[in-house]
């Protein structure tokens, strides 16, 4: 009896061993789990594409001899004072509070060096960042932490965020942990307490109110200043045309893979699309009204190499904006710090418990001795040579397409590893003329 | 006194030439004159000046104001010196939704009434209205002063953080964590000082207030408030 062979263990697809562990977490502690990054969940993404190369349709440039050029203008429909970048990869809105002070330091020195903007975060602007920024979006948030006009005016661009791709919808949380004295002081509250973003703004409802409060924002700047606003990716077509329409320079949509620092995992994983939906309907929006082009489109979402930002582009963007990304450039997750991860209950690459304040690489830390470990000297010349690097990738992409610029790119030159990406990003399924929903194909 | 007819000149030119006083200037009295109702009068101003806008304004006006004194002969749209850092706005008449929202100093007076959310998210400004305000006043207030010589709306003071109300008359309802709390001999003293700068110590007397506070309840998360949030 005890010879027969027994049905080997099987987990459920459904119930698997970490959904069981989430329950019992749940069970235990009666809150939601809380935790920083973007979405962890498999989603069609940019490497569900490919691009096709030049053969005898297309003429390719030579990689070493043939320009390609790389910059990017934004903010030439309104402002005096347009922005000229020399590559399309900025630096994504990130707070002093959520990042250290040496962390915003290091974020700035690195894209100075290489030709591009950072933009500050939900906790006002530090001299650190505005220090070593050649070029700083100053995000306008409904919290309005440390908002002043003198900061708007000493910004470069002016950043009006309605949305996020990790939490679209959603208002943002810095746990007590987080609140030093000089994190409480900027934001205005008190030490130690969990401070509550406002997932709307105090001053404005809709549309036609956003309208007013641009024209606003652009008086008390004289109208020298790029206004950016930034959504989160959710109805990207209806919220860019109404970007637009309310006159905005330039359109940021941040898909789901968007990081933040802190806000439910329910609320990551399960709100939001992927950028790879989002950008096609943004770029269709700004078709349909006359404005590709004319008013700029920034995307964020998972952008991790030079092969994503020349997807991005070929979509239809205009720039890109990376947050996670230059966070891990500049050491975050680094498997040096292994031991440590290990003592918090995770391991390197998985760690995003970014709120709790004890991030042992010394990034995501308000605390004086975990942050001391961080060099921003050394942190900014490692987000440059990342730069640099997808800057390298994106142009041997776009030269094996025969493009000059990486503006030129086009949906043409790719084509798409599966269904679902063929059908969100508008193009056609590999070895065929097929996109879903669209035409027959063959 | 600089008069300026911003149905003639219009308001960039306006905004400019206010934006253009910065230090010190002897041209420190401003008259605006047919305002018809334009947003985003007076905004941005950084200097120590008066200016007087003789009629009705739209949204905004005076935002993010610094230094200046500027007083509304009508009454004023959303977001009346929203951001405010400092001075003073003066309304004659009464003013919309979100009156002196994320302020975070200086005085906003308000003669009239103020609709909903005035006070939202205020961050260091005085406030005195000396009629009644609106539904969810004071939400989110992190510091500064309301003074309401009138009644308050729905939700007053929902989820404030450590700014002070006090309100002469009724309160339709208290708003999640405010709760009313003791007037102290420091209270009086405030609001004998913000009456006298709100031109309405001859309408009300500090005795007359109520005190209404955060209980503090809310500020770190605790799964058994999840109903209050």
């Amino acid at each position: 009896m005890t010879d027969l062979p027994r049905t080997p263990p099987r987990f459920s697809a459904t119930f698997t061993p970490a959904v069981n562990a989430e329950i019992r977490r749940a069970a235990a502690s009666g809150i939601y789990d809380i935790r920083g990054g973007g979405t962890k969940r498999h989603l069609p993404h940019f490497d569900d594409l490919l691009f096709l190369g030049a053969s005898i349709s297309r003429y390719p440039l030579e990689g070493y001899r043939e320009k390609c050029a790389t910059d990017v203008w934004l903010g030439t429909r309104h402002a005096k004072k347009p922005i000229h970048l020399d590559i399309p990869i900025t630096i994504a809105g990130m707070s002093f509070g959520a990042l250290s002070g040496p962390a915003k330091e290091a974020l700035g020195r690195g894209a100075t060096a290489a030709g591009t903007s950072t933009t500050t975060g939900d906790g006002g602007m530090t001299e650190e960042e505005r220090g070593h920024s050649k070029t700083l979006v100053y995000q306008y948030l409904p919290s309005r932490y440390g908002m002043n006009p003198d900061d708007l005016r000493r910004a470069d661009a002016i950043e009006v965020v309605v949305g996020q791709g990790a939490k679209p919808g959603g208002g943002g949380m810095l746990l007590g942990q987080k609140i030093s004295d000089r994190v409480a002081n900027m934001r205005n509250l008190p030490k130690g307490i969990d401070q509550r973003s406002a997932c709307r703004h105090p001053d404005w409802t809709g549309p036609d109110d956003l309208e007013i409060k641009i024209h606003e924002l652009r008086e008390i700047t004289d109208w020298e200043k790029p206004i950016y606003v930034k959504v989160g990716g959710a109805r990207p077509y209806y919220d860019t045309a109404l970007a637009v329409k309310a006159g905005a320079d330039v359109v940021v949509v941040d898909g789901m893979q968007g990081g933040t620092a802190a806000t439910q995992d329910v609320f990551i994983e399960h709100v939001g699309m992927p950028i790879l939906a989002c950008i096609p309907q943004a770029v269709k929006a700004l078709q349909d009204l006359g404005m590709h082009r004319k008013v700029q489109l920034i995307v964020s979402g998972g952008i991790r190499s030079g092969a994503d930002v020349a997807k991005a582009m070929a979509l239809g963007a205009d720039a890109v904006a990376i947050g996670t990304a230059a966070l891990i450039a500049l050491g975050d997750n680094d498997p040096k710090w292994e031991e440590e991860y290990q003592k918090l209950g995770t391991t390197a690459d998985a760690y995003d418990d970014w709120h709790e304040g004890r991030d042992p690489a010394g990034i995501t830390t308000q605390d004086p001795e975990l942050f001391k470990r961080f060099d921003p000297v050394l942190g900014g010349r490692r987000l440059k040579n990342y730069l640099k690097v997808m800057t390298l990738e994106a142009q041997t992409i776009a030269r094996a397409c025969g493009k000059n610029h990486l503006h030129n790119l086009e949906p043409e030159d790719l084509c798409s590893l599966t269904i679902e990406a063929a059908a969100m990003a508008g193009v056609p399924l590999a070895g065929t003329n097929w996109i879903p929903g669209r035409n027959g194909g063959w | 006194m600089q008069s300026f007819d911003l149905g003639k000149e219009g308001l960039r030119a306006l905004n400019s030439s206010l934006h253009a006083l910065k230090g010190q200037t002897n041209m420190t009295a401003w008259e605006v004159i047919n305002p018809k109702g334009a947003h985003a009068i007076a905004a941005g101003v950084d200097a120590p000046v008066d200016i007087t806008v003789r009629g009705s304004t739209g949204y905004y006006c005076a935002g993010m104001n610094k230094q200046a004194t500027i007083r509304i002969k009508g009454s004023a749209g959303p977001g009346v010196a929203e951001n405010m850092m400092s001075g003073t706005v003066i309304i004659d008449g009464d003013a919309s939704q979100y009156a002196g929202a994320t302020g975070r100093g200086g005085l906003l007076v308000i003669k009239g009434n103020a609709s909903s959310r005035c006070g939202i998210s205020m961050k260091g400004i005085d406030i005195v209205v000396h009629g009644n305000i609106g539904h969810m006043s004071a939400f989110m207030a992190q510091s500064g002063n309301l003074v309401v010589l009138g009644n308050a709306g729905e939700a007053l003071g929902d989820s404030l953080y450590e700014a002070r109300l006090f309100v002469r008359g009724t309160v339709k309802s208290l708003g999640a964590d405010c709760i009313e709390k003791e007037m102290r001999d420091e209270h009086y003293a405030i609001l004998e000082e913000l009456l006298r700068r709100g031109e309405a110590d001859h309408k009300a007397k500090p005795e007359e207030f109520r005190r209404y506070g955060s209980a503090r309840k809310l500020y770190n998360f605790n799964i058994d408030n999840a109903s209050s949030y």
